[in-house]
């Protein structure tokens, strides 16, 4: 049995480990709320995109010459997946499960006789990721040097992947990010975004919309917003799922904590009775010698 | 007798009111809009939106950079990269 010392050692430092849990619970959950107010005022822009890309789209389907970026390199070959992780741990099990899609998805690719290649956002998935695909990670961007990713970092992100395509280094990219549902909830999904996939919601427009300065022009330009915005996103429901798991995790390490204290501390009780039992039966036995 | 203007950037949705007249620099010229313009749709320059309350009213000059707008029957959406301000 430990000592009366050693436990008491022990209680002490679950109970710093709780302080720190809990701290971190607390902080978890007012950037939660930051976060989704974040994620929520980013939906107008994101919904209106959709909308002017679905009626432009409407109107080039169809046509062979649309942009590159519609319509693809013709091949689906190379396939690059961009992983969005988050730059911090204490958060669960949210950074192995977007890990664990990826993998899912570049198995799937890679039976199904395609070549994969990643592109890492964040750092936590980079050693998961490097272990079982030690040649396949193509490069990363690194956003854990600024407090809260925003558009330019989502545009930075963009510009490399759109050079990429265009410089031809793969035929289709997706993306994989974890999807905030609740903060008990976060799924990660994986989405297409090059070639950018036609809009399923084809809006109609009767009248007749006059462009400036053409069509293809104002697509061309479109197009590439579409992507970062997708980026964008990608990053606030990062931040938002981050939050959240963090929050969940870090409750039940501070239960876990307290549960643990209780029982050292019924321990602890227990060990030191016994010693005064023992002191006692000693001073009485000698009394009794005498 | 209104225009219903929104501008979007994508953080916020910057605003939506009803407007006398919006005047957008668009890539190939200003461009002003009044209730009931034709559908149209156009790339915007940097440079500064201005915006009628009134017929008649001083203009708000707001600054964006990179972008959109589309005049539909609902009325003028601007998709903005940056607002200053």
């Amino acid at each position: 049995m430990a000592s009366l010392k050693e436990l008491k050692g022990r209680i002490n430092s679950v109970k710093s480990t709780q302080k720190i849990t809990k701290a971190k619970q607390m902080v978890a959950a007012a950037k939660l709320r930051k976060a989704q107010a974040a994620a929520e005022a980013a939906r107008p822009y994101a919904s209106r995109l959709a909308e002017v890309m679905g009626s432009l789209a409407a109107k080039v389907a169809g046509q062979d010459n649309g942009p590159l970026l519609m319509r693809g390199t013709g091949s689906d070959q190379r396939h690059l997946l961009v992983v969005v992780n988050t730059d911090k741990g204490l958060c669960g099990g949210l950074n192995s499960n977007i890990v664990k899609e990826a993998k899912l998805q570049a198995r799937a690719l890679e039976a199904a006789g395609k070549t994969v290649t990643f592109y890492l956002v964040g750092k936590k998935g980079r050693a998961p990721i490097k272990r079982d695909f030690p040649n396949a990670i193509a490069a990363g961007f690194d956003t854990s040097t600024v407090r809260t990713p925003g558009f330019d970092e989502a545009a930075a992100i963009a510009q490399e992947l759109l050079a990429m395509f265009e410089a031809g280094k793969f035929d289709v990219a997706h993306l994989v990010a974890p999807k905030f549902k609740s903060a008990l909830a976060q799924d990660p999904v994986t989405t297409q975004i090059i070639p950018v996939p036609a809009p399923t919601k084809i809006v109609v427009i009767d009248a007749v919309v006059e462009y400036e300065p053409g069509e293809e022009e104002i697509l061309e330009e479109l197009l590439p917003r579409y992507v970062t915005t997708q980026i964008f996103g990608a990053l606030l429901e990062r931040e938002a799922s981050e939050q959240g798991a963090s929050m969940t995790a870090m409750d039940n390490a501070t239960r876990n904590a307290g549960e643990l204290i209780n029982k050292l501390t019924i321990q602890y009780n227990r060990s030191r009775q016994a010693a005064i039992t023992t002191e006692l039966i000693e001073i009485i036995a000698g009394a009794e010698a005498l | 007798m209104s225009l219903h203007f929104e501008l979007v950037t994508p953080a916020r949705l910057v605003r939506s009111e009803e407007v006398h007249m919006v005047v957008v620099p668009g890539t190939d010229g200003e461009f002003g809009v009044l209730e009931g313009h034709a559908p149209f749709m156009s790339t915007v320059k940097d440079g500064a939106i201005k915006v009628y309350k009134a017929a008649g009213a001083a203009p708000e000059e707001i600054k964006v950079q990179g972008g959109f707008a589309e005049v539909s029957a609902k009325g003028l959406t601007v998709l903005a990269e940056h607002v200053e301000g």
